[in-house]
């Protein structure tokens, strides 16, 4: 468009833009590898090497005196330092002060003038002339290069043990009533601000509007008050499901009527008047007429109301509460950041659980999202 | 399971009783005041009549669901803002005096001026570049969705996935978190990011900008392909080079739609709540108003200061406000 497209800056244009994709996909890639990394060797190396195998520096004991068998008039104890996982070793020693003294596969004098001998494979033998004793075996330091481990026991660990699964469920309920709520509220009320005469309809379009953007906070203390005043006298906890479902369905109203109404004050006046010169109710065009052609603009809605409501923190901790059974899959993130902190290979998976769903829609219905976002900014002059 | 069958039947009880509150109240209302089948004057009567009752059946669902949950609250906060922490005695302006003097809150209101300083201006300028240079670039498509991808991930997500970026260890030992693994690699020393003072505001900022840089994009795109051809054109015959054109042609008929990307970005941060409680909890001087206000309320269970800061918050709103409704007024007087 402006510049040529052979013009040595659309390399530079080029180059940029896939530094800055690389930029922003990094963090999420980084992410979702770390969460397949088997834990040890995500806690000891960064994600970027999982391709390449790690090396790990440890130590192994071997058994006691009370393994030795006689062999060939030697006595001998003998085993697999690696202990059936894989790797290579590369050298190894007996003593913490070098414990990388030997290469893999010679043989070394121990001090007790027994005979050690550590193969590639981590087998190793210990001889000597005369019987062994003491319980206490030979310790064995070794360099070992691990191969890459890819694993989905972080997984299964998480939602296993550490509660995903119930809140993954939690979340579900929680947004899938709070999505369709808003929706059937909001399309009547934008059907009659889009095409019912009414005194006070400019007054009311403006409120919705200036409500749009009401911050969040300014409610939660007095409907918490409130919720606890109505379950008070109707004997129920003020906490739970239907009250979040509501305030999820308050809060998403603003935007929902608004960009319903837009988009149903853009349809052709020719086909609701000429439904209505046939006699047809407003019951009758809103059901039969408006609601189908508003599609994409439902659409739209349900994809932002979804996402608001599967991502939100605020409004199920404060509304559903922060215990375990109640927890939903955000707020059994935070729990986790604060009580697993270091634990990566928990945290890497759990976050990987709760964002899988929302990304799943975005590809899927990216199309709606980016056209209920243009319709949803209110536009400027 | 149970509690997910639970609420599917919930759910579809609520949509039917729904559907049926508009069903039976447009049918009752037809019933009372009937047209149809009756003479001249009383039909026109009844059908006068119905219509100045039918709007208010339909909207009326949404304006007490809006009145209960948005309007109520905004002078339920002014009361509660008014009253001790249990909201029984009435102690005036105390709480805004308390407030003022908080150390911790000063710290939230300078935190929030740099957030509302720097992400909706990085996060508007990266969006406008990326727009503006994915337009022009067969593969855009898809290099937007990538860089639009992040606003469908949960604040607390986003959280987890740069805390692991920021993850520091023990100097000596293998950094595993690709920040302090970058700056080992050119020869720095490995900080812990999110507990340096003042500093870690901008990488707790950081995250917002990765969320909302995406929402920009989008919106400025699209307003960008709306530019007419023809000023372009003119430019380009009368000699204008590609920055020329970008910053004396495009740029001041998009200002509009700049600076609605700007105020949107403005609004989430000043609610930003998540982000803070879940990378510091404020600790480490990072504290801002909406985690403040959340930890008033909900550890230290004083609804008093808790509404304050709720009110600090809407003051600062405010503007905002103003600004929409004149904005959407003009547009929607277009119709």
């Amino acid at each position: 468009m402006i510049a040529s497209t052979r013009s040595p800056l659309m390399w530079l244009v080029h180059l940029t833009v896939a530094a800055l994709v690389i930029l922003w996909t990094i963090p999420t890639a980084g992410l979702l590898i770390s969460s397949l990394r088997d834990k040890d060797q995500l806690a000891s190396s960064g994600w970027w090497t999982a391709l390449s195998s790690s090396t790990q520096s440890t130590v192994f004991r071997a058994p006691g005196a009370e393994a030795q068998v006689e062999k060939d008039g030697r006595f001998v104890i003998s085993g697999n330092i690696l202990q059936g996982q894989g790797g290579k070793i590369s050298a190894f020693g007996f003593n913490s002060r070098d414990p990388g003294a030997f290469e893999a596969g010679t043989s070394t004098t121990l001090p007790g003038n027994e005979t050690l001998t550590v193969a590639e494979d981590g087998a190793f033998e210990i001889s000597s002339p005369t019987a062994m004793e003491g319980n206490r075996g030979q310790r064995i330091f070794y360099t070992v290069a691990v191969p890459p481990r890819f694993t989905l026991d972080n997984y299964r660990e998480v939602l296993r043990a550490e509660g995903l699964a119930a809140s993954f469920i939690n979340s579900l309920t929680v947004a899938i009533p709070a999505t369709i709520i808003p929706i059937l509220i909001a399309a009547f009320a934008a059907y009659a601000l889009a095409w019912m005469p009414f005194p006070g309809r400019a007054l009311l379009a403006a409120v919705i509007v200036g409500l749009l953007v009401v911050p969040l906070q300014m409610s939660l203390i007095p409907l918490l008050k409130m919720y606890n005043t109505v379950g008070g006298l109707l004997g129920v906890p003020g906490k739970g499901y239907v009250g979040v479902w509501l305030a999820h369905t308050g809060f998403g109203l603003p935007l929902a009527i608004y960009l319903l109404r837009n988009y149903m004050a853009g349809l052709p006046r020719e086909i609701i008047e000429s439904a209505r010169v046939d006699g047809a109710s407003d019951f009758e065009i809103f059901v039969k007429i408006i609601l189908p052609l508003s599609f994409p603009a439902l659409a739209s809605f349900a994809i932002f109301q979804f996402l608001w409501t599967w991502n939100d923190l605020l409004v199920a901790m404060v509304f559903l509460g922060t215990g375990n059974d109640e927890l939903v899959l955000t707020g059994r993130l935070v729990n986790l950041l604060g009580s697993r902190g270091g634990n990566w290979e928990i945290l890497t998976a759990s976050a990987f659980i709760t964002i899988i769903v929302p990304l799943f829609v975005f590809f899927a219905l990216q199309r709606f999202l980016v056209r209920g976002l243009l319709a949803g900014s209110v536009k400027g002059g | 399971m149970q509690q997910l069958f639970a609420a599917i039947v919930t759910m579809a009880l609520g949509v039917l009783a729904c559907a049926a509150y508009f069903y039976l109240s447009n049918l009752l209302l037809d019933r009372i005041f009937p047209s149809k089948n009756r003479s001249g004057p009383e039909a026109s009567r009844n059908l006068r009549i119905a219509g100045a009752i039918r709007p208010w059946l339909f909207l009326g669902p949404a304006l007490i669901a809006l009145g209960l949950f948005l309007v109520y609250p905004v002078f339920g906060t002014l009361w509660y803002s008014l009253h001790d922490r249990n909201g029984t005695t009435f102690v005036g302006l105390e709480n805004f005096r308390w407030l003022f003097q908080d150390g911790e809150f000063r710290q939230s209101i300078f935190n929030n001026f740099l957030w509302l300083l720097v992400v909706p201006a990085l996060s508007t300028f990266f969006g406008l570049i990326i727009a503006a240079m994915t337009d022009r670039i067969a593969w855009g498509g898809f290099a937007k969705t990538l860089i639009f991808m992040p606003m469908a991930i949960s604040f607390v997500g986003a959280s987890v996935i740069w805390k692991f970026i920021y993850d520091y260890r023990g100097e000596g030992s293998e950094q595993i978190g690709l920040l302090n693994a970058l700056v080992v690699y050119f020869g720095g020393e490995p900080q812990a990011w999110i507990s340096l003072p003042f500093w870690n505001n901008f990488f707790l900022m950081a995250i917002l900008i990765w969320i909302q840089t995406g929402f920009a994009m989008v919106i400025l795109s699209a307003a960008l392909r709306g530019i007419p051809e023809e000023t372009v054109e003119a430019a380009v015959i009368d000699g204008a080079n590609g920055f020329q054109i970008f910053f004396k042609i495009m740029i001041p008929q998009i200002w509009g739609t700049i600076a609605v990307v700007w105020t949107t970005i403005t609004i989430l941060v000043l609610k930003v709540f998540d982000i803070v409680l879940a990378m510091t909890n404020g600790q480490w001087q990072s504290q801002v108003l909406a985690n403040l206000m959340f930890s008033w309320m909900f550890r230290g269970s004083d609804n008093g200061r808790g509404a304050a800061i709720a009110l600090v918050i809407m003051v600062l709103v405010i503007p905002i406000i103003y600004w929409n409704i004149r904005n959407a007024r003009r547009e929607m007087g277009g119709r």
